[in-house]
């Protein structure tokens, strides 16, 4: 019966291309959607992570209250010893020194006077340490567009677009002007050694990106860092680990009543994350939850549709004496056939286009010049595990109810208009 | 099956609801078919030639009275033993074929096989026993557009009696044939009578039909007019 049922799916189209086609497109599209919005979602956080607030990040309690502020007078000192003692503890993470600071990037002419001037962002990172994370964690080389990387001390990179702005060529020297970690005036020449776009708007704009240990010198902060970030070895952030790492850390290191203490925090604790990232889980579980129920209702529908235009044959099989129960059986078992071919060819295609999605990405930085989020501009797919499943749920289970629904008119169906309905 | 009675109807009355009146579809009809009949059903339209053909197809019940189809007792027949019987005893010929589009010559007539469960081996020696009786081996590979008229009622009726059936059901079969086809369907029909003892029961108004009977109930208003036999050979003979 099994090969018999086959046969008619395989010969008829109508009843096995259309609604393949339809399963196939509806799956598709799910799986899409879904590894669409984890990847916007996922981009976040990995930006989030990569640029601002770490896996974790320990600073001084101080530093933390008002962290907007960048206070490096308020660093904590001692900071190597600090990295030991964390990576001693917590070696499932690696832990990195970073000092942001704001300050004015000045170009002189040739006779010394300012040619150009303009106000840099910039974060010091921990760049030539063969152990460093950094270069991996800010894709230095894929964000390089002119120059090269700082192979030496003294050497920086600035965004192109701050470049381009102000004139500024790899190989020009520039005058970071800033405030030393005691509140004193600095002032320190560097070599601008390549440009870099980030495609992170609120980092494209104004970035300079050091080496900590020119930036130790240059703000009078030996030894010491503004924060030190931690991340999971494997890159992906786990917020249950992290929230037990930084309750241990806490608990042996940090004195509520001393505010040049360490605090270490989450990822969700910082920058209001948590509520964001609650909210845009809770909105695209919403999205996709609509979406599957819109597929569901198509799906539902080519089942129905299915089954209603099969209405002759149903008539036929009921009076040459085929039970109700293996007829509605069969057709179940054809929608079972569908659903299932259906959902895999459909998840096939939808991992395809996700997977180009998601090497490839949609670049969307023209549409988010002024954006201050930390949002990369290079919008990608991430297929997760949930992303081989969701596509089953419309693809099998909404072809079937549609079916079995649709079926129900079997057991309706008056066997004594058979002859009068299978006569037009 | 007393004396071979395959089917009684004892005040067989069926009324359909229209409205808060009822229609009278068929009125205290008592006849009996006794195996290898080769009967008609004649009478204009409305008079209750196929509800009659439905009640004893079981695929309608009577309002009152008892019908007895091989034993079974159509006023009491569920649904599953309604489909069982319609599935093992009884063959059914429509005048639009029905035959199932996508399925082969072959596979339309194997498919009451199929819902019975009989062994590949066996099914392929009954649905090439019924294509030869319908002289139809040829064209098993055939789907039902490839068939002219004639054909896909000769496939239908190697479907009706694949399963060996006592009892055929034929609402109009020749109405969508030639008289030619025609003649050939019916002496089909009759050969198998004849060599198998299958009981024909036809509901015609065809007049080749007619000529082939050789019992000819006239049913008007639901009532039965004339129950004629002719014991003389016919037509097809």
């Amino acid at each position: 019966m099994i090969r018999f049922l086959l046969l008619g799916i395989l010969r008829d189209r109508s009843r096995s291309l259309f609604p393949l086609i339809v399963i196939i497109v509806g799956v598709a599209l799910t799986v899409i959607l879904q590894t669409w919005l984890s990847g916007m979602l996922d981009n976040m956080i990995q930006s989030s992570a990569n640029f601002m607030t770490g896996h974790s990040k320990i600073t001084t309690r101080a530093y933390a209250a008002e962290a907007q502020q960048m206070p490096n007078d308020l660093a904590l000192l001692g900071a190597d010893s600090l990295i030991a003692a964390a990576a001693g503890e917590f070696p499932e993470m690696i832990w990195t020194p970073r000092i942001r600071f704001g300050g004015l990037l000045d170009l002189p002419d040739s006779s010394g006077e300012t040619r150009a001037q303009g106000p840099v962002f910039g974060t010091a990172v921990d760049l030539f340490n063969p152990a460093s994370p950094e270069p991996k964690l800010l894709n230095l080389e894929q964000a390089l567009v002119r120059g090269r990387l700082p192979q030496f001390p003294g050497e920086i990179l600035i965004s192109e677009d701050f470049s381009r702005k102000l004139g500024i060529e790899p190989g020009d020297t520039a005058t970071l002007l800033s405030v030393t970690m005691y509140g004193s005036m600095a002032w320190y020449n560097f070599t601008i050694a390549g440009t870099i776009r980030f495609g992170v708007v609120a980092m494209d704009r104004g970035a300079m990106i050091a080496d900590i240990h020119d930036i130790r010198k240059a703000l009078d902060m030996e030894d010491a860092a503004g924060e030190i970030l931690g991340f999971f070895r494997d890159f992906q952030y786990n917020q249950t680990r992290a929230g037990e790492i930084a309750a241990d850390f806490n608990r042996h290191y940090s004195d509520p009543d001393d505010e040049f203490s360490p605090l270490m925090k989450t990822l969700r604790e910082q920058n209001n994350l948590a509520s964001l990232i609650d909210v845009l889980s809770w909105a695209l579980g919403g999205i996709i939850t609509i979406f599957l129920l819109v597929m569901f209702i198509v799906l539902w529908n080519a089942g129905l549709m299915g089954s209603l235009r099969r209405y002759g044959e149903i008539g036929v099989r009921l009076a040459i004496g085929e039970d109700r129960g293996h007829l509605y059986r069969s057709m179940l078992y054809e929608s079972v056939i569908l659903g299932i071919l259906g959902s895999l060819l459909g998840t096939a295609l939808g991992l395809a286009v996700s997977y180009y999605l998601q090497h490839q990405g949609i670049d969307i930085g023209s549409l988010i010049k002024n954006s201050s989020m930390m949002f990369s501009s290079v919008l990608r797919a991430r297929i997760t595990p949930l992303s081989y499943i969701i596509g089953f749920l419309p693809g099998v289970l909404a072809t079937v109810l549609g079916t079995a629904v649709s079926g129900i008119g079997i057991y309706k169906r008056q066997t004594s208009q058979l002859f009068k309905e299978l006569e037009t | 099956m007393q004396n071979s009675i395959l089917i009684s109807t004892n005040n067989l009355t069926k009324r359909f609801p229209m409205g808060e009146d009822a229609v009278v579809a068929l009125d205290q009809v008592n006849l009996q078919f006794r195996k290898g009949e080769f009967a008609g059903l004649v009478g204009p339209s409305g008079s209750g030639k196929t509800t009659l053909l439905n009640i004893i197809g079981s695929l309608d019940v009577p309002s009152e009275g008892e019908v007895l189809v091989l034993g079974e007792a159509i006023e009491k027949i569920g649904h599953k033993a309604a489909a069982r019987l319609r599935n093992r005893h009884i063959g059914f010929i429509f005048q639009t074929f029905n035959l199932l589009p996508v399925y082969t010559a072959f596979e339309n007539v194997e498919f009451p096989l199929l819902l019975q469960r009989i062994p590949e081996s066996q099914r392929k020696k009954a649905v090439w026993e019924s294509l030869e009786w319908v002289g139809l081996t040829d064209k098993a590979k055939s789907r039902p557009s490839q068939l002219s008229g004639g054909q896909s009622q000769r496939v239908a009726i190697a479907r009706a009696m694949v399963k060996r059936p006592s009892i055929m059901l034929a609402d109009e079969p020749t109405a969508n044939l030639d008289a030619q086809n025609s003649h050939n369907i019916l002496q089909i029909m009759e050969r198998l009578n004849r060599e198998l003892q299958t009981t024909f029961i036809f509901s015609t108004h065809d007049e080749k039909v007619i000529q082939y009977l050789r019992r000819k109930i006239t049913l008007d208003d639901g009532r039965v007019a004339s129950d004629e036999t002719f014991t003389t050979e016919r037509a097809g003979s």
